[in-house]
């Protein structure tokens, strides 16, 4: 085989990892090295470096080990029957690059996945071993994400805990079905015991033993996942149930969903055509609501009757306008509860509302100041000198705020 | 009438100082003169010296992290509106609850403004590798912040860069560390660095991790505006990347699906096999 140039290299590799959606590096335990005998830090919400032109955040190198592959998913592009160009980097590659891009200050740290080559655990543990050389060789203490390899040994699965930050298995597909279509080689249940095995080893870690030591800390920024949305027929409540027992059941940090992306050299098992990227965003936007603001999956997807969310308009508001009958809603006597349910509230403006109304009543302008958004809240409320009238009821409420139709592009 | 002046480098300090004595002497908004960084203070200011400390003044802690903010904004006025509230807490300590109050939110969203040029400057200071030998490497890098942030950010790289020697320089102040020490330095024009080869990486990486079937422009300039993209190195590859997006995803669906490598059948074979005997 010949050997590629290390841009080469770098650029298969990344432009291999890039249908992963997260990029985060938050949430981990604070370090930095003032001791001067290291390099790197983590301060609670991690950095975005850069932006790409697909407007999202660029804040750890993201690639991948190898992308030979021996196993055939379908929706990825590293599959083994796909014809993409192949590479590897050696582990020294790997652990040079983080260490060089970290000190030009480009990003947080490393998020780096694999295609399995030979089998699960070679593959593995030449993951652990970079992580591994990153901490003990170079000191380095940013951010460290590994992509598990979901049949990996437990053993190697430990391991890696103890040098990354994060881990993460993708569960890929929002049913069991699904992963059967599209991911032959994957065990549904496999990631799922593996996801387990995560969430009780992070556990464990937390507590002190009976001589009153801490053991070692294991994946401080816990664990997350991903679903591609759009490849299977799965409908946005099936997406959001399953990521609601994934949090649920396993302690995930987040769930990240990824519209299926067209790839180069595509299977003929799956669709060429671009999914709407807005379908991404609502689910997401659910998500904070099933997350933040106590909403349940039911009420969400409840809006329509196929199960899906309404693109048009964001979850919260389409709930708003399915359940007029309970709003406008008074800012000055509301319960926390109600107030979070305002569409155009967040919660930081929730938080500030009650701050503030423990002083005086709020009028509209107030609230103006405080940095709600009150071009969508206006028809939900009332405050001192504001009540919406009849705009809550008006029939054409939904159209103010949905947009208009899309003009066609000739393609 | 008070002529306070204010220096560029260590103004936080200098600004809490004055406003303690000039309130706790009951020195009122109208009577003071906020001289920023001219030098001409100076000059003025013989007349009449700053009232001596006084132990009486007190300010709610949310005021005094407040206004350890945004003295760093660029508004001319901030000193003089911070001392406008400072004054009023006097008589009425509860303002700093009201969310809504015009003069508090004016403030805050100054805060606001000079946190986020904070949080830029972290994201998008570059560093060249200086290529000096020695123990320690060094790197340097020109930026340009909107706000006066370099003072207040400049401990965020100490903590994060210190086994290496580094400089920040930007046309008001140029952060220095060597050796574990941190100092500051006026301004300077921009300086001349190096080429540095990982630069030409960093671009490959940008290149390949942006997914062109998913352009969104505007959701990576509200995050990442123009103005600085001059001394991102990555941003000069931006153009041609949205330029060239939709052929890409053309060419894409146009090639259609391929047939697999011959191996994949033994490979396929091969793991069957395995996963049938565990
Ligand atoms: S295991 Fe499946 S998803 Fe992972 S790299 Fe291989 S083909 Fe792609």
């Amino acid at each position: 085989m010949t050997q590629l140039a290390l841009s080469e290299k770098l650029a298969i590799l990344s432009d291999a990892a890039r249908y992963d959606a997260s990029c985060a590096s938050s949430g981990t335990t604070r370090r930095d090295s003032r001791d001067g005998k290291g390099l790197g830090s983590t301060e609670g919400s991690g950095i975005c470096h850069s932006y790409a032109p697909d407007g999202r955040c660029i804040s750890l190198l993201k690639i991948l080990m190898t992308n030979f592959c021996i196993y055939d998913c379908a929706y990825c592009v590293n599959r083994v029957s796909s014809n993409v160009r192949r590479a590897r980097f050696t582990v020294d590659e790997v652990v040079q690059l983080t260490i060089e891009f970290y000190r030009r200050n480009y990003i947080e740290g490393l998020f780096l996945s694999s295609g399995i080559i030979r089998s699960p655990d070679a593959t593995m543990s030449d993951m652990v071993r970079i992580a591994k050389r990153l901490r003990q060789d170079e000191g380095f203490r940013g951010y460290i994400h590994l992509k598990s390899i979901p049949d990996a040994a437990p053993e190697l699965i430990a391991e890696a805990g103890l040098y990354a930050d994060r881990l993460s298995i993708n569960v890929e597909l929002p049913t069991d079905r699904g992963v059967k279509a599209y991911a032959p080689e994957k065990n549904p249940t496999t990631i799922r015991k593996a996801m387990g095995d995560v969430k009780t080893r992070s556990a464990v870690a937390g507590e002190r033993s009976y001589t009153g030591k801490r053991p070692k800390r294991f994946a401080p920024a816990g664990q997350s996942t991903q679903m591609i949305v759009g490849a299977d027929g799965s409908t946005d409540a099936t997406i959001l149930g399953q990521s609601t027992r994934l949090y649920g059941d396993y302690g995930l940090r987040r769930v990240y969903y990824s519209a299926f992306s067209p790839i180069p050299d595509s299977s003929a098992a799956l669709p060429l055509i671009k999914p709407p990227l807005i379908r991404e965003h609502r689910l997401y936007q659910a998500d904070w609501l099933l997350r933040f603001y106590g909403f349940d999956v039911g009420e969400i997807t409840a809006a329509r009757t196929d199960g899906n969310l309404d693109l048009d308009i964001e979850p919260k508001l389409a709930w708003a306008l399915q359940n007029r009958a309970l709003f406008p809603v008074d800012v000055n006597r509301a319960s926390k509860e109600m107030l979070l349910r305002v569409p155009g509230f967040g919660t930081r403006t929730v938080g500030r509302i009650l701050q503030t109304r423990r002083h005086r009543a709020l009028r509209y302008d107030d609230l103006l100041r405080m940095g709600a958004s009150l071009k969508k809240a206006k028809a939900f409320i009332t405050a001192r000198g504001w009540t919406p009238g009849k705009l809550t009821d008006s029939t054409d409420l939904r159209a103010r705020f949905a947009p208009p139709p899309e003009q066609l592009s000739l393609f | 009438m008070y002529t306070v002046p204010l220096p560029i480098i260590g103004t936080d300090m200098a600004w809490r100082d004055a406003a303690k004595r000039l309130t706790g002497a009951g020195v009122r908004p109208a009577d003071i003169l906020w001289d920023y960084g001219t030098g001409m203070g100076e000059l003025f200011a013989t007349a009449t010296p700053l009232p001596p400390p006084s132990r009486k003044v007190k300010a709610p802690k949310s005021f005094v992290q407040m206004a350890d903010v945004v003295v760093w904004h660029k508004d001319p006025q901030r000193f003089a509106r911070l001392y406008g509230l400072l004054w009023r807490l006097r008589h009425q300590p509860g303002v700093m609850q009201d969310r809504a109050d015009p003069e508090l939110a004016k403030l805050r969203q100054m805060e606001k403004a000079v946190r986020r040029c904070q949080h830029k400057m972290k994201a998008f200071v570059r560093f060249r590798d200086l290529r000096q030998g020695g123990d320690r490497r060094s790197f340097a890098a020109w930026f340009e912040p909107t706000h006066h942030t370099v003072e207040p950010t400049a401990p965020f790289f100490a903590r994060r860069f210190a086994d290496m020697d580094w400089m920040i320089a930007t046309p008001d102040v140029t952060a220095q560390f060597v050796d574990g020490n941190l100092s500051f330095h006026p301004g300077q024009p921009k300086p001349d660095l190096p080429e540095d080869a990982a630069e030409a990486l960093w671009g490959t990486y940008f290149c390949n991790i942006f997914n062109p079937a998913r352009v969104k422009i505007q959701a990576m300039t509200s995050e990442m505006p123009k103005k600085y993209w001059k001394n991102l190195p990555e941003a000069q590859h931006i153009h041609d990347l949205i330029a060239g997006a939709e052929a890409k995803v053309r060419k894409m669906q146009e090639a259609g699906p391929t047939i697999p490598p011959e191996r994949v059948q033994k490979i396929k074979d091969q793991l069957r096999k395995r996963q049938n005997d565990q």
